[in-house]
């Protein structure tokens, strides 16, 4: 039998066979098509980009010059790009946190208490709107940030009206109305990244020994201690891991303040505007490795933090 | 086992959690009935299903859903085949630099879209490529790797490597041992993988914009018209069409990967 099943192979299994048999070249087979695409390709014009931002802008001309020079680094550092980066990383940090404080509760009570049917309940609630479409979700807050939107409406409704126009007469965080001021941007930022926010929480609290919490209520730890001194040390991973996403997609997006917000630029959009209508690419490169540089430092610290593991 | 119940407040803050996500949604299929057309005027004057009728008469807008069909499945296509690889490859083996390729596998998620999109712009500019709907479906196959990935890996790592030895020890080859071994158990994985993947494809819109030249994608559609509104019920019956399309594939995942979570020979 097995001299028949021998005889029946043909070069190319019996090739195969031997590279199995070959844990380091079974590896380097596996690994070549992944890694030549995204390794080679992906990490190569990555850095074709960032190095551009060595180079400069004939102001004149408007050609690339391609010659080593700090210059486009001076220009990044000028005051108006400086609060494009103060801004977005402002915002990406605000967002964190209150994404962080409104995943809790539903992540912990998805962990903590839904089971059976409630739980698969839970968790699909979350993928849901994780999943559908980014822009139908920022279109769905202009309908209802929209001046003559729902939040007028309702507020009008519950006469609260005036509170609202109070509110938009506040210097900074006030505009004309909610879509076109920094509210509006933060509640969309809010919401669009909210999922990523509670899955990795909920991960990591369900991690967490129920006979650690019975044992801490055994000790004779409130329920309030518990939770500061053993549920939320070990939830915190999670936490980190989730704002990851949060604090990253913030800092990269050129959509959401395109659509809802004001004037003000962000980030993602000095990016856009300077490798497009400004041409001026190598602005735009330095522009993109400030992101990087701060998602380089915040990930070195998240991995500190176990957040890796909780992802 | 539990015998504390959760407080009010905590039930209230996580109830509340869930409707804030998804009410937005519900107004979007709202508006898609209303019959004003001018204004966002809430609650909606009239419901009609007219815009259904005009957004189905629209060539632009079957030309685009029929690309980013196209262009989902194909990269979804060339996803599965490369996650799967770096899957089997990562799952077990133990070697210098493995931490680094799976980093390498999530940074075109974990760096901003634009930074992809303009990288990968550069990328084809270089290698002379025209942007093209292939010059697109690379860009998605680019970040949808992570995603099967994430499904395979989790799978692979179930799928007791004795197994795999039985099989060339009975007298299978390579090929048998994958097909009738590894697949069955890795199917589904790869199925909930690939959907997410195709969701994530179908409704990417940043890395697109850098990587398509004169092709709409449905994404691309909808964003101009979010920038150039010109019928905003139209646009509201593709946001719910979108909505439709990507829901299915998400909760067709779940089932699977809940489905499969027992496997042949598992260690746990």
């Amino acid at each position: 039998m097995s001299d028949l099943a021998l005889r029946r192979r043909g070069p190319l299994s019996s090739l195969l066979d031997a590279v199995y048999r070959r844990p380091r070249l079974f590896l380097a087979v596996l690994l070549a098509a992944p890694l030549l695409w995204l390794g080679v390709v992906y990490l190569g014009s990555l850095f074709a980009l960032l190095a551009q931002s060595f180079f400069s802008l004939d102001d004149f001309s408007g050609v690339i010059v391609r010659e080593f020079t700090l210059s486009t680094w001076v220009q990044l550092m000028a005051p108006a790009n400086l609060d494009v980066i103060i801004r977005t990383v402002l915002m990406s940090a605000l967002v964190t946190v209150a994404d962080a404080i409104m995943a809790f509760p539903i992540a912990y009570y998805a962990a903590r208490y839904a089971r059976g049917p409630m739980k698969a309940a839970f968790y699909l609630l979350v993928m849901m709107p994780l999943w559908s479409s980014y822009l139908v979700k920022v279109y769905a807050w202009k309908l209802i940030l929209a001046r003559e939107g729902i939040d007028t409406w309702v507020l009008d409704k519950i006469g609260l009206k005036p509170l609202l126009d109070w509110y938009l007469s506040l210097p900074v965080i006030g505009g004309p109305s909610l879509s076109a001021s920094y509210t509006g941007t933060f509640i969309v930022f809010c919401y669009v990244w909210l999922p990523y926010m509670i899955l990795p929480v909920q991960a990591a609290l369900e991690r967490v020994p129920g006979n650690l919490i019975e044992a801490s209520a055994d000790l004779g730890a409130s329920q309030g201690a518990t939770f500061r001194h053993v549920i939320l040390p070990l939830a915190f991973p999670g936490v980190v891991a989730g704002s990851i996403f949060t604090f990253s997609l913030t800092l990269g997006d050129y959509i959401i303040p395109q659509i809802v917000g004001g004037s003000q630029y962000y980030l993602g959009q000095a990016v856009y505007a300077q490798q497009g209508t400004a041409g001026n690419i190598p602005l735009a490169a330095a522009f993109s490795v400030v992101p990087i540089l701060i998602m380089g430092v915040y990930l070195t610290f998240a991995r500190k933090l176990g957040a890796f593991d909780a992802l | 086992m539990r015998s504390d119940e959760p407080s009010l407040l905590l039930k209230l803050s996580a109830i509340g959690g869930l409707i804030f996500l998804h009410w937005p949604l519900a107004i979007i299929v709202v508006y898609a009935f209303t019959t004003e057309d001018k204004s966002y005027q809430f609650p909606p004057p009239g419901l009609t299903l007219h815009w259904f009728s005009v957004a189905w008469a629209r060539p632009d807008i079957w030309a685009a859903l029929t690309l980013s069909f196209n262009v989902a499945l194909v990269a979804t296509g060339l996803a599965l085949v490369l996650g799967t690889l770096a899957a089997a490859a990562l799952s077990r083996a133990q070697f210098w630099g493995r931490d680094n390729v799976s980093l390498l596998l999530i940074l075109p998620i974990a760096l901003p879209g634009i930074i992809t999109g303009i990288a990968l712009r550069s990328a084809f500019n270089l290698m002379d490529l025209p942007y093209s709907v292939f010059t697109i479906v690379l860009g998605h196959a680019t970040f949808c790797i992570v995603v099967v990935y994430n499904n395979a890996v989790a799978r692979f790592r179930r799928l007791s490597p004795s197994l795999v030895e039985a099989s060339f020890d009975l007298g299978a080859d390579a090929f048998q041992t994958f097909r009738y071994v590894v697949l069955p158990n890795i199917g589904t994985a790869l199925l909930a993988g690939g959907m997410l993947a195709f969701a994530l494809s179908f409704d990417e819109v940043i890395v697109t914009t850098f990587t398509a030249g004169q092709q709409t994608t449905l994404p691309i559609w909808m964003l101009n018209e979010l920038v150039r509104p010109r019928e905003r019920p139209v646009t509201n019956v593709v946001a719910v069409l979108v909505m439709a399309v990507t829901f299915f594939p998400i909760l067709a995942a779940y089932w699977l990967t809940r489905e499969g979570e027992h496997v042949a020979g598992g260690s746990r």
